[in-house]
């Protein structure tokens, strides 16, 4: 509060003709001060409480013991769980998400297809949760459409359904990891400058020597740099996850577990250890996003 | 933590290349970044089409019968008076996630929009302050903000009562990024210091510049912010699951285990309400000021 306060009338209007001031310079920061306590008290407040509680015991006292939990086999086989999911959902939606934005870039950018792969993909990457999960269900569920299919045809009724599973989880996720892939790289790929297309066939290369010598290099980082948002996407999604799989697997599922289940001595607090855990992870995420996001915004104008 | 890039929603595509006169005519062109329109249509096709699959499914999978064979019976037994009781928790699911969608946009409107244009206007030195918070819970996912949120919810609701409605201030947080985007490059794209500056020196007062200048010129942004935190809202599932309140997307997934039809029905129903709602919002942003750049 104080770095807000102290910051007061840096951007006021020097001139004051104006008939009647209503507010004299240097009462504007308590504008300011409404938004700021609702960020402390929901975001900031329940933030480092997530983070710290891992250092204390179910009594208050404070401990480095909880941290045990990271030797934990069950533990560690959730967060390898859970970077494999995150890794092969980046990786492939990445590349096709990336194939769907090339394929886009011959389209009217203010055309009506346009603006229809723009708001489906919102809805996917953004909002689908829970019903994305019952879509695939519906899909590719114990009764979903495919697998009923693929039983009459094969007559294997048997077969059982592969999105219940982590691994299988990967194609559930692609469903909201390819969105976002094409939300967050159609950009950059729209600031491929025709003059570079231009020049390199002024000097007679070809298509291919245009993606090798100049679109791939440039891309690059944009392209990594979204790869890392879809991995941390992945890795952080929850809903999707706890509608299809109930006996954990992947982090935040052990997270809901630890909250949901009774303490056993030297593992409390749990929630507050694999939460830490989960925000290291991010932050190493999104640093290196911003690395790559102002080598990929080099190219920008 | 660095501030994160990302594109959100529709509404931040950067302005368009301009495109190609070749690839307008339908001819492949020869050189630059633009496939030919075959290869397009192509690509678009197979993957539009893996993407319709499982909507299609779901459409399939509402139309079927138990015993077999198809029926509308699942649709017509969300109005049967007889099986109200079943579907009791869903309604009241939908109705305290309507009563949240009302919250969390007045928490987007009262308390993001003013600070936003206050700091536009006279503290430009916290914009990239107030950018980090709003989108910090990009970096914090949900499942982990959640382990926070459980305590301070023991807290408040010895103030404010256990309902759902209270659910709206920590929806409100996750909202944050997706809300302050449209808005912020809203204000980008209108110079609101000069607007209120010239206001100000024809003798308007501070309110009427708010609510004449202002806010009238950020009406895309705003716009879209309030359909996009609806959409949030009502896709909303981490927060009320934890908290054990009843919202939209928990009852699915209690009335999942005994109606899988009706669950995937109303899935049906908000997915393409979020989509109509993000549609508009893609016209909205695809219709372009004529002014500057």
């Amino acid at each position: 509060m104080t770095a807000l306060a102290s910051n007061h009338g840096a951007g006021a209007t020097p001139r004051r003709r104006g008939a009647r001031p209503p507010r004299r310079p240097g009462t504007g920061w308590i504008g300011l001060i409404p938004f700021s306590v609702y960020a402390i008290l929901f975001l900031g407040i329940p933030a480092v409480l997530a983070i710290a509680s891992g250092f204390f015991t179910s009594a208050g006292a404070f401990t480095i013991s909880n941290f045990s939990a990271f030797g934990d086999p069950v533990i560690l086989k959730d967060l390898v769980g859970s970077l494999g999911l995150s890794a092969a959902s980046a990786i492939l939606g990445a590349v096709i998400g990336a194939l769907v934005c090339y394929a886009m870039l011959g389209m009217n950018p203010d055309g009506w297809l346009r603006t229809i792969v723009d708001s489906a993909s919102s809805v996917l990457a953004q909002f689908g949760g829970v019903m994305l999960a019952f879509a695939f269900i519906a899909t590719v569920g114990n009764q979903g459409l495919i697998i009923v299919i693929a039983k009459q045809l094969f007559g294997d009724s048997a077969l059982s359904s592969p999105i219940y599973t982590v691994p299988g989880l990967t194609l559930v996720y692609l469903y909201f990891e390819i969105p976002l892939m094409v939300l967050t790289f159609m950009p950059a790929l729209e600031a491929l400058k025709p003059a570079w297309g231009e020049a390199v066939a002024t000097l007679g290369g070809s298509r291919w020597t245009y993606w090798r010598q100049v679109g791939f290099p440039i891309l690059a980082p944009a392209f990594f740099g979204c790869m890392i948002l879809l991995f941390a996407n992945a890795f952080s999604s929850f809903a999707t996850a706890a509608a299809l799989i109930s006996q954990g697997g992947i982090w935040p599922l052990d997270i809901q577990r630890a909250l949901t289940s009774e303490t056993v001595v030297g593992h409390e607090n749990e929630a507050g250890v694999i939460a830490l855990g989960m925000i290291v992870v991010m932050v190493v995420l999104m640093s290196a996003y911003g690395v790559l996001q102002r080598r990929a915004a080099r190219w920008g104008s | 933590m660095t501030a994160v890039d990302a594109s959100l929603t529709p509404l931040q595509a950067g302005p368009a290349a301009e495109p190609f006169v070749a690839a307008r005519a339908g001819r492949s062109p020869r050189y630059g970044a633009k496939p030919s329109m075959p290869t397009s249509v192509v690509i678009l096709i197979i993957i539009g089409a893996l993407f319709l699959l499982p909507i299609a499914a779901m459409v399939i999978f509402s139309f079927r019968s138990n015993q077999g064979g198809y029926t509308v019976g699942h649709y017509i037994d969300v109005f049967n008076p007889a099986l109200e009781y079943t579907y009791d928790g869903l309604f009241v699911g939908i109705q305290n996630s309507l009563a949240l969608c009302v919250i969390t946009v007045a928490i987007i409107l009262v308390l993001l929009l003013p600070v936003m244009i206050l700091v536009e206007l006279r503290y430009p030195k916290l914009r990239r302050v107030l950018e980090f918070v709003c989108l910090l819970p990009i970096t914090v996912p949900t499942v982990v903000l959640v382990v926070g949120f459980i305590p301070v919810y023991s807290v408040l609701s010895q103030l404010l009562g256990s309902d759902a409605w209270t659910l709206g201030f920590a929806i409100g947080v996750i909202a944050l990024p997706y809300a302050y985007r449209p808005i912020a490059v809203n204000l980008a794209g209108v110079d609101v210091v000069t607007l209120t500056e010239a206001a100000r020196s024809l003798g308007a007062g501070w309110l009427p510049v708010l609510w004449r200048i202002v806010i009238p010129n950020l009406r895309r942004g705003i716009l879209a912010a309030c359909f996009i935190t609806i959409a949030v809202v009502l896709g909303e599932y981490t927060i009320a699951s934890f908290l054990g309140r009843t919202t939209f997307q928990t009852a699915l997934v209690l009335i999942q285990h005994t109606d899988p039809y009706v669950a995937v029905i109303f899935s049906l129903l908000a997915l393409i309400l979020a989509f109509v709602l993000l549609l508009i919002i893609g016209r909205l942003g695809s219709i372009r000021p004529r002014s500057k750049d």
